[in-house]
């Protein structure tokens, strides 16, 4: 069960590097750091401002949205149309700066809210539960039906698609390409809020959370990159084999078997479970 | 404005382009072979450790800057040198058997990560390197027998016929000579076929392919060779530390090599070693910038990694050349002084097409 809830988790923050990935084919390595400041707005707004939690989750995710829009728009704009290696390094770059503006803002020691799960046990069948995982678990489920309508229904989410697949013709069929995906920034930036609301309770929270992320990335791999119930799956399938490994492996292979497995994908089917990538033209 | 009159095809390859080049040159080597007569021993350090950081950027830079494969994990070459190394010289080898050895080994842990990942490019060879590193990091702190884990591996002074280079100065020289060694080595490659065809793989693999390139082979080679060269700098390195302790080459380190390579401008030797003499000399000068600073920002203990992403960011967007490029771009400002057209550097930027074929 703990290892479905903290898959959950890596499968949202994985669906927040696929969001971004999949329109912009950009790979945001401050993805977790996205994530981290989601979770420490959070915290301000809960335990600083004294708001109740839905409202304050409500919050930190428009706080976050508003935030990843003019990310883009200030910073990722300029590099668009420029080399991939660019944008890695430039949201590396990011994800540093984001790193030492909650250090210095929050400090640096681990920090925890309330919440209305935390410490709370559900009791199925003679199964016990605890709420925390639960509530992880439902939120990702729930975000994900939101998220699948949205990009299956809406004219925002079919434009995305388009930008994605194409920006020359999307921009002729009169999308406002740039902005599509300043909205996909904040799309994403507000996915990884979630997830380090429902994270928090689980974890403490502090500035170093975000090298989840790079979990994450394995996730998002085994997941194929390119796929939403993908990137669910592979963060499921990563966050139960490491419990798996922790509890039967050799001590070390708790940390090292998300990446074992990554590699693995990588080498043995390079395109993930549910391959998207072909060969790029010239 | 000097003009170069090619009156021969070998003239094309020359590793110097003109006099004026040889003696540029051969100053900067007079200046830092009798740098330690003019610096006392702490800034003699310094710069052996920037001079360590330019073998290791050297070898990024052929792999990322020559050969197109960006790799996130070059702090596990780095550390896996310096842990072959240390071994080596703790089970009584001398140090100029161990450190070829170490860049072997490193080589053949850089085949070990370059084969399997052949077929990746891009991000996907980014993400692998990553794991990788991550997972060598932990093969350092669990294979207690050979690496000491959290406990450390002291490294003894490097030995060459018995004499040991216990002073700062012999060991700056030590470094040196691989320094220049290296970059003589890189240079030299690239002007051969294979050099050639580590650049055609980054501007194209379709096309090099095209042209009867061993897509396979020479990735594989260039993979091997950067990491050769960057677990010699990781020999260098555990020698300059003298304690090795796995934290010491995790990911931020990686980020850091990989920081120089762009900041210094990629694809250009000249851009690695400006960039590892910028990342080696900016600790000191945030130490020493530490003083003027007002107590509540020079405490933080986030500092130093803020400031390179900082710095990381505006090189990307204000300079993607990097150091050498904007030195590039003042010299030919003065050259052609009044007719200096500000388009010449403009990069064409492409509509991107998906890498999905669906």
């Amino acid at each position: 069960m703990n290892g479905i809830a903290v898959g959950c988790i890596y499968g949202l923050i994985a669906l927040g590097f696929v969001l971004i990935y999949k329109a912009t084919e950009m790979v945001n390595f401050a993805q977790g750091d996205l994530m981290m400041l989601g979770a420490f707005v959070a915290y301000t707004l809960i335990s600083g401002l004294g708001l109740p939690y839905w409202l304050g989750l409500a919050g930190a995710v428009i706080i976050m949205a508003v935030f990843g829009y003019l990310l883009d728009a200030v910073l990722l704009r300029p590099v668009i149309g420029q080399p991939q290696f660019a944008i890695v390094m430039l949201t590396i770059g990011l994800g540093f700066i984001l790193r030492a503006a909650a250090g210095f803002i929050w400090g640096h020691d681990p920090l925890s809210f309330e919440t209305p799960f935390t410490g709370k046990v559900v009791n199925a069948g003679g199964v016990v539960i605890a709420t925390e995982n639960l509530a992880i678990i439902f939120g990702t489920v729930l975000l994900c039906a939101i998220l699948y309508a949205f990009f299956r229904f809406t004219r925002l989410g079919v434009a995305m698609q388009a930008s994605s697949q194409n920006q020359l013709a999307a921009y002729y069929m009169g999308i406002p390409v740039k902005r599509i995906f300043s909205m996909i920034w904040a799309l994403s930036a507000g996915v990884a809020a979630v997830a380090g609301i429902l994270l928090a309770p689980k974890f403490l929270i502090d500035p170093n959370m975000g090298f989840l992320g790079i979990k994450a990335f394995a996730a998002a791999v085994l997941g194929g990159f390119g796929s939403i119930p993908g990137a669910l799956l592979g963060g499921l399938v990563i966050g139960v084999i490491e419990q798996i490994a922790g509890v039967y492996g050799p001590p070390g292979s708790h940390e090292t078997a998300a990446y074992l497995a990554l590699l693995l994908v990588l080498v043995l089917k390079p395109g993930g479970i549910f391959a998207q990538i072909g060969r790029k033209k010239v | 404005m000097r003009f170069v009159f090619k009156t021969s095809y070998e003239q094309d390859i020359n590793l110097f382009r003109h006099g004026g080049d040889r003696f540029w040159y051969g100053l900067l080597l007079l200046a830092l072979a009798a740098a330690p007569l003019l610096l006392d021993t702490f800034y003699l350090g310094e710069l052996s450790f920037i001079l360590i950081y330019a073998i290791a950027a050297t070898g990024l830079m052929l792999l990322v800057g020559y050969t197109g494969l960006v790799s996130l994990g070059h702090a596990a070459f780095l550390g896996i040198g310096a842990y072959a190394n240390a071994y080596f010289i703790s089970q009584g080898m001398p140090f100029l058997v161990s450190f070829p050895l170490a860049g072997l080994i490193t080589a053949a842990a850089g085949l070990l990560i370059g084969v399997p990942t052949l077929r990746m490019s891009g991000i996907y060879l980014a993400i692998a390197t990553l794991a990788f590193a991550y997972i060598v990091e932990q093969v350092f702190i669990r294979w207690e027998s050979v690496t000491g884990g959290f406990r450390g591996l002291p490294v003894d002074a490097p030995d060459i016929f018995g004499y040991q280079l216990w002073e700062r100065w012999e060991f700056y020289y030590l470094c040196l000579v691989v320094l220049v060694a290296v970059i003589l080595g890189v240079a030299n490659l690239l002007r051969s076929p294979t050099g050639r065809a580590f650049v055609a793989i980054r501007d194209s693999e379709i096309s090099a392919q095209s042209m009867g390139i061993n897509l396979a082979r020479y990735k594989a080679m260039a993979f091997a060779l950067s990491a050769f060269i960057t677990g010699l700098a990781g020999a260098l390195y555990g020698h300059h530390i003298s304690y090795l302790a796995p934290d010491a080459f995790d990911i931020r380190l990686s980020i850091i090599l990989l920081l120089m390579v762009v900041v210094g401008g990629v694809g250009s030797l000249h851009g690695a070693v400006y960039g590892a003499i910028f990342a080696g000399a900016l600790p000191q000068v945030i130490a020493i910038l530490r003083d003027y600073l007002p107590p509540a920002i020079s405490q933080t203990p986030g500092l130093e990694p803020a400031l390179f992403g900082v710095i990381l960011v505006f090189f990307i967007l204000f300079e993607p050349f990097g150091i050498y490029g904007r030195w590039l771009k003042i010299k030919l400002y003065f050259q052609m002084f009044p007719l200096y057209k500000k388009a010449t550097f403009k990069r064409q930027k492409s509509y991107l097409k998906t890498e999905r074929l669906r």
